[in-house]
């Protein structure tokens, strides 16, 4: 405290990016993102709770372009922060420090979210207005 | 030697008694959240793509509408937490930090509020 002379660790674009690193500060990322992403969701209800006519408006804001890309990372980022989440949760019980599990359940996070996502959208595209 | 902070020693007020509960309440929620969400996705894919006639049938059900609001509150909770540490370790000026607190915590107490009457609304008419 106070001594502006102690040595600094090196900064952050020294390192060559890891995927540990990159999978932890993605954790954040998607974190923060998905809260912002709850005002969907809050539109979506409001809009189901105002009556037929709010909820066609939502309906044509989520199908459109611009609802479809922000819905894309929306659900990405959600089974993304799932996934890592329950890696995190392996942690707190103390499994899967060794560095090759690290690495190997953080490839294994990335293909699952991918996977889970592509899953949800082809469900979605699949029953498009078919289902009760 | 002392295992106490020289902060701590100064204040003499030792630990903060409840410093785990941030933590476990973190995890709880994220536990609650997996099926939850999974389910959520599962749901909305079918449901949102459908009609408003389906959508409403589908909040009708007890079930999807208890779910649900558990959901939301699980989910707010899970995020005010989160946020919390961001603003923790992100913003060093003291009172913005304590101010952007607060406000993540109202406001999601704001929309968790709006979203369980939104669901209530739907699912005993009106």
């Amino acid at each position: 405290m106070g001594n502006s002379n102690r040595p600094l660790s090196p900064h952050l674009q020294i390192y060559k990016p890891q995927l540990t690193a990159v999978l932890s500060i993605a954790h954040r990322a998607s974190g923060v993102f998905l809260v912002i992403g709850t005002l969907l969701l809050v539109y979506w209800l409001m809009a189901l709770a105002q009556g037929p006519e709010s909820y066609a408006h939502a309906q044509a804001f989520f199908g459109s372009i611009f609802g479809r890309l922000i819905l894309f990372p929306w659900v990405l980022a959600l089974f993304y922060h799932l996934c890592n989440g329950i890696r995190h949760l392996f942690w707190d019980m103390g499994a899967g420090f060794e560095l090759t599990t690290v690495y190997a359940s953080g490839k294994l996070v990335v293909v699952a979210a991918v996977a889970l996502t592509l899953i949800a959208f082809g469900m979605a595209y699949a029953m498009q207005g078919g289902v009760a | 030697m002392s295992m106490r902070s020289p902060l701590a020693q100064v204040r003499g007020v030792g630990s903060a008694k409840a410093g785990a509960h941030h933590w476990w309440a973190q995890r709880l929620s994220a536990i609650a959240l997996v099926p939850l969400m999974l389910w959520l996705v599962a749901s909305l894919a079918a449901v949102a793509t459908a009609d408003y006639a389906t959508a409403v049938a589908w909040l009708r059900s007890p079930l999807n509408s208890a779910l649900l609001i558990l959901l939301i509150g699980a989910m707010f909770y899970h995020a005010h937490l989160g946020m919390q540490v961001v603003f923790e370790d992100y913003i060093s000026t003291h009172w913005l930090q304590v101010t952007g607190i607060i406000l993540v915590r109202f406001l999601a107490i704001l929309l968790a509020a709006v979203s369980i009457i939104a669901v209530l609304h739907v699912a005993w008419g009106s």
